[in-house]
């Protein structure tokens, strides 16, 4: 793992170099070190002295600095959210996670247009201005890489030092604005034997990829709203695709032009990478969906338990293939699992916010969380994936992720543990 | 349960057995019957076999309010019409039957000077030393693949086409003649012992070349259920 900034850093001094002030008794957990760092800035009585004044723009208070992960500073690069540090569901727009194939582009809105053309009885032009007329729908869902998860599949290079973020932060979520695709493919008119589209992007690596009509009439959108403003550039500003459930690449970011088709195109986005080799000689091509997966995010590497006793198991569960219906939790490595609680509302293709509480005796556990989605799936042990696959897969490594509290208090990766 | 609330609330002979429309799908599929068929079929699948994620996301949709109005114009005339010019400029990429291929030739020999000028930088000198992708890798793998090169992995050499003329070089993409790219394309494909030392490509030899990885893909099986992990 490359080095981060901010947060992340200190974080990481926390464990090594602030064990002087655990030590001291100062600071027992993470977020006590946080409030010590802003209290450097705060009046001992803020009863004492009068506040600063309104601002046309917010921010978030000195002490609290959550960052994205960077995986290094290149053109095909991505960020990771830090999942650890979220309440709730909806992630900050800021920190949305990052996945770009050539760099984030530089895009005025009123130069943006979307080109629609191929099997249809009219191809069109539509400017920013158009697409923000149309009838829109407002819609909660999760954003995953399909590559999420890489880094713990395997057996002989299972991570023990690995926090949430760096593991699972190519996941997100957000309220996304738009228009459903199924309203503008009407206004062109689809011709009679097409069967897929072409999206594509106005990034420099012109990224595209290969959609099945029915996915693009079922509930795919052209957005441009998050979380209630106009999207973030890094999430394709100002218009990209956003396909419920599917692997995060085929949500075409810049979208500029959606091709109707009778077959699919073949990109490079859908033959030599985001493909699964299945370790029987074949390849599993257009994998789409986002199967069901659950992560805890506390307690989790590199957390600390001062104490035994009450504790609450956190986490987010999530599903491409419709609602959450249960996440069951073990915190005796698997052999016995018992229901979290579900924070409602459970919508489709979002993520659900699940906790456990339990009582922490003191000694090793091992937590782990399996997902529940409607279609009766569950989330599979990284032992069954590897009966199905093989392990030389890269890509939907949704497998339950287990987390192991020694008897120090220190939380680290533990799925090691059960392989 | 949800398939009994779908029944109840979408129950409508003319959409075909009580299941519900996506939107946009409604008493006007006539006018454009492809999607009309498309989505029909979709549906059934959902309604006999209820293990099409698509189908319940279509309930979904259809519980909420997302559908257009019924009284919504069958156009809305927002936008443009897009002129032949418009697409021609933007439509670049290349299908596997060569859909897409400009005019054009490019030899092996000619590959090479455009290899080694705009991509060994940064795919290395004979596209296997990196830092970037490497390129080149003839050897065959029998269960997993040992690399991803476009020698064992890549199933379309079309793919290779549009994907450079698009996107490569990286950090100046667009650079490339037509000429350009059929001439790397077939330098790359040489190297990987596909085609030979004097071949050459153009839009009809191109999609005739037969990729050694092209039969081991296969369409996704997943569904989905509490079925065995796939």
């Amino acid at each position: 793992m490359s080095r981060d900034d901010g947060f992340t850093l200190s974080r990481r001094s926390w464990i090594t170099t602030a064990s002087g002030v655990i030590a001291a008794g100062l600071v027992r957990t993470r977020s006590d070190a946080i409030r010590l760092d802003a209290q450097e800035a705060a009046p001992p009585d803020p009863t004492k002295v009068p506040g600063r004044f309104v601002s046309p723009v917010g921010s978030r208070a000195p002490g609290e600095r959550p960052r994205r992960l960077l995986l290094g500073e290149r053109l095909s690069s991505s960020s990771r959210t830090p999942l650890a540090d979220f309440m709730g569901t909806i992630t900050p727009s800021d920190l949305h996670f990052e996945r770009h194939h050539a760099g984030v582009p530089a895009i005025r809105r009123e130069d943006h247009e979307l080109l629609v053309h191929g099997m249809v009885e009219r191809p069109m032009v539509f400017r920013i201005a158009d697409l923000l007329r149309y009838p829109r729908v407002s819609r909660i869902h999760f954003l995953e890489c399909s590559g999420n998860g890489r880094g713990a599949y395997d057996p002989e290079r299972m991570p023990t030092e690995i926090t949430v973020q760096a593991l699972d932060g190519l996941l997100s979520t957000s309220e996304w604005t738009g228009v459903p695709v199924s309203t503008i493919l009407r206004e062109v008119g689809v011709r009679p034997g097409a069967r897929w589209v072409l999206a594509e992007g106005s990034d420099s690596a012109v990224m595209a990829r290969s959609i099945p009509l029915d996915k693009m009439m079922d509930d795919a959108l052209l957005a441009f709203g998050q979380n209630g403003e106009m999207i973030r550039p890094e999430q394709g500003y100002p218009l990209r695709l956003f396909l419920p459930g599917f692997e995060g690449n085929t949500s075409v970011k810049w979208l500029r032009r959606i091709e109707v088709t009778d077959q699919p195109t073949h990109t490079r986005e859908e033959t030599s990478k985001y493909t699964d080799p299945l370790g029987d000689g074949t390849v599993r091509q257009f994998s789409l969906t986002m199967d069901a997966k659950s992560v805890i995010t506390f307690p989790s590497y590199p957390d600390l338990l001062p104490e035994k006793g009450w504790w609450e198991i956190r986490g987010l569960a999530w599903s491409g293939r419709g609602r959450i219906t249960g996440v069951e939790v073990s915190t005796d490595g698997g052999r016995s699992w018992t229901p979290a609680q579900l924070q409602g509302p459970i919508l489709p293709k979002a993520t659900v916010r699940f906790r456990h509480l339990f009582e922490w005796k003191g000694r090793d556990t091992l937590l782990l969380s399996r997902a529940i989605d409607e279609t009766g799936y569950v989330q599979p042990t990284v032992q069954e994936l590897w009966r199905a696959r093989g392990r030389h897969t890269s890509y939907h490594q949704n497998q339950q992720r287990a987390w192991k509290i020694a008897r120090t208090g220190e939380v680290t990766f533990g799925l090691g543990e059960l392989v | 349960m949800r398939r009994e609330r779908r029944m109840k609330g979408e129950g409508s002979a003319r959409s075909g057995g009580g299941c519900p429309r996506p939107a946009g799908v409604s008493s006007r599929t006539s006018r454009w019957p492809g999607v009309g068929v498309v989505a029909l079929t979709l549906i059934t699948v959902g309604c006999t076999g209820g293990e099409s994620g698509s189908a319940s996301s279509s309930s979904d949709r259809a519980a909420s309010t997302e559908a257009l109005p019924a009284h919504a114009p069958d156009r809305f005339g927002f936008g443009r019409d897009a002129s032949p010019a418009r697409i021609a400029e933007w439509d670049i990429d290349v299908r596997p039957d060569g859909t897409g291929l400009p005019a054009g030739r490019g030899s092996v020999a000619e590959g090479e000077l455009v290899y080694a000028r705009y991509c060994a930088a940064c795919h290395g000198p004979t596209g296997t030393e990196g830092p970037e992708d490497r390129l080149v890798d003839s050897e065959q793998w029998d269960l997993h693949p040992t690399s991803r090169t476009v020698g064992n992995y890549w199933p379309y050499a079309t793919t290779l086409y549009s994907y450079i003329r698009k996107a490569m070089p990286q950090t100046t993409p667009g650079v490339l003649t037509n000429d350009e790219v059929y001439a790397v394309v077939a330098w790359i494909l040489h190297r990987n012992e596909i085609i030979p030392e004097d071949a050459v490509l153009d839009a009809q030899t191109l999609p005739a070349v037969q990729m050694p990885a092209r039969d081991r893909f296969v369409v996704d099986d997943r569904t989905g259920g509490p079925g065995p992990v796939r």
